[in-house]
């Protein structure tokens, strides 16, 4: 089984994000960056897929020269090869999609992973954005998945308050959600054989902009709120606020 | 700008965040001077279609047949295509829930558009659109303009508001041309948790963190949470320990919300937490230590212990709320 992973290379969840002077980036300074946590979700649901049904996983990333450290994440998780599409500029999610489309394309994968969303854009979209393209089934969300040997698969998704059964024919997209499974950590053995496997760097393919960014900015700053009190007799002065003030309740 | 919406309705009953959309919609086709058309799709739903004329819609195209009784991505997607083509529409509209999040990209791909997803700001200016999105979990708002020539818009849940502003539509079949293709992935069974809101979709939200000390005691959140019928979330670190499912984890890898009142029960405030609940329009925040990174954030605290705090503001409640 040919088995595809995409993932992406996030400033790690403690930033605290900056604006850059261009007023449309982060400031990179003092950044730590990291693999996407949805994205190590598909990682390890493509790894235990290859071990079910023998086969070959390979990751994409599309990004800079320091996406390369989190494709050597990858490959020390277990995955076969890796590729590096290379663009230093920031693009937007169809950007990101048409690039890793045309990659997949040549590849031909019988199930093609994603994060439900990278959490630097938050966006969402680049995995059912790749399904279009391709012409194929997505499903996202996925929080269990069970590969049959004949060409179809059973997810559960999550829904607002609920999940859902979803049934889908091979190949097929699938964005994963926390829960999928309990990534591996990178054993040292998976770490050292890592090095010997290589990392194979292309263009990525040009695609025009279709979101642009205009502005970004730090959300206004709270104000400072009020202590009520420090036992329960604060109780009915904190409802009287929420009541009257707030008018919440 | 003509707008078409798809307005989300699960067993013939819509969604809040459907309301939500077809205002929306309403509002960016009378800044534009444009129609507002929503579109519906499901089994035995023309009985409801006429519900979105209260909302601003004045054409509801609905598709009705026994193939689209249970949901499937690539059909419900391209019956928006087509309905977009055929109405010429400027903007598709969508509520950001986890089916909008599912469909938008396959609508955006079937009429060349680009999407600005789970918008939380959306203003006409001249023939654009300027939508406001969050980023970084919440930690920068980013303000976008899509440029192709026709858009997709996906909003928040529970952050525009339905504006009931009465009027009639007129309701049509919509024979929406769907192949096997478009039924590849399809679903086929729903379970529903609790009975309680989703944290993604609720006006109120009772969390809890470490502060509980342990699973046994989340009963607190849970009465709470009952009395004001609000949706329970967690912290990471509650969700790690397994005490709750990951479907109540509220911050940066779990669900971001925006709930009217969120109420953070012994949680100290992580950045990662912080960043998923700090645009709730108020907070509440009930932990022993006065140092918590919470209280900086919070509107009205209680320095003070859950397990004596919760159990009274319970019962006060349950009374002025006549329960």
């Amino acid at each position: 089984m040919k088995i595809a992973v995409c993932i992406n290379h996030v400033p790690d969840t403690e930033t605290k994000i900056k604006v850059a002077g261009d007023n449309v980036s982060i400031d990179k300074a003092g950044v730590n960056y990291m693999l996407s946590p949805y994205d190590e979700f598909g990682i390890e649901e493509a790894l235990r897929l290859r071990e079910k049904f023998t086969g070959e996983v390979v990751a994409i990333s599309l990004g800079g020269d320091a996406n390369k450290d989190t494709l050597r994440k990858a490959l020390a998780m277990g995955v076969d090869k890796a590729v590096h599409l290379k663009d230093d500029a920031v693009r937007d999610s169809f950007g990101v999609a048409f690039a890793l489309a045309e990659e997949l394309k040549a590849y031909g994968p019988e199930i093609i992973f994603f994060g439900k969303q990278s959490i630097d854009y938050d966006n969402g979209q680049v995995g059912t954005l790749v399904a279009a393209m391709l012409g194929l089934p997505s499903v996202n969300v996925v929080v269990k998945l069970e590969v049959g040997g004949d060409g179809t698969a059973v997810c559960e998704r999550e829904i607002e308050g609920g999940h859902e059964t979803v049934q889908v024919k091979l190949p097929a997209v699938i964005t994963a959600q926390k829960g999928l499974n309990e990534p591996r950590y990178p054993s040292l053995k998976g770490i050292m054989a890592a090095k010997n496997k290589p990392i194979e760097t292309k263009s990525a393919a040009a695609a025009t902009v279709r979101v642009e960014t205009l502005s970004m900015k730090r959300p206004p700053a709270k104000s400072a709120g009020k202590i009520v009190g420090t036992d329960k007799s604060a109780v009915p002065e904190l409802i009287r606020l929420l009541h009257e003030e707030a008018k919440v309740i | 700008m003509n707008i078409l919406v798809f307005a989300e309705q699960r067993d013939s009953k819509f969604k809040k965040s459907a309301f939500e959309a077809v205002s929306t919609g309403r509002t960016l086709a009378d800044q534009s001077g444009g129609t507002c058309t929503a579109i519906v799709i499901g089994h035995n739903v023309t009985g409801i279609a006429a519900e979105l004329a209260a909302y601003g819609a004045t054409e509801v195209l609905v598709v009705d047949s026994p193939r689209t009784e249970q949901h499937a991505g690539g059909a419900w997607a391209a019956a928006i295509v087509q309905a977009a083509k055929a109405g010429r529409a400027d903007i598709v509209l969508l509520s950001a829930t986890q089916m909008g999040k599912d469909i938008a990209p396959r609508i955006a791909v079937g009429l060349d558009a680009g999407l600005g997803a789970d918008c939380t700001a959306l203003r006409v200016e001249n023939s654009d659109v300027i939508a406001s999105r969050p980023i970084y979990a919440g930690k920068a708002i980013t303000e976008i303009k899509v440029k192709t020539p026709v858009k997709v818009f996906s909003i928040r849940p529970n952050v525009f508001s339905v504006k009931n502003t009465g009027g009639t539509a007129a309701v049509k079949p919509f024979n929406a041309e769907l192949t096997d293709a478009d039924f590849a992935a399809v679903v086929t069974g729903t379970k529903v948790a609790s009975g309680r809101p989703d944290v993604a979709e609720a006006d109120i939200i009772v969390s809890g963190g470490r502060g509980l000390k342990g699973p046994e005691h989340y009963h607190l959140i849970e009465e709470l949470a009952d009395v004001l019928h609000a949706g329970v979330g967690a912290s990471r670190a509650v969700v790690d320990a397994g005490w709750r499912q990951h479907d109540e984890q509220v911050g940066q890898t779990g669900k971001t919300v925006s709930p009217s009142l969120y109420i953070a029960c012994g949680i100290s405030g992580a950045v990662q937490h912080l960043a998923g609940m700090s645009s709730s329009k108020y907070i509440v925040a009930i932990n022993k230590d006065k140092d918590a990174p919470i209280f900086q954030i919070a509107d009205y605290g209680i320095v003070g212990d859950v397990f004596e705090i919760l159990p009274e503001l319970t019962s006060r409640l349950k009374e002025t709320l006549g329960q």
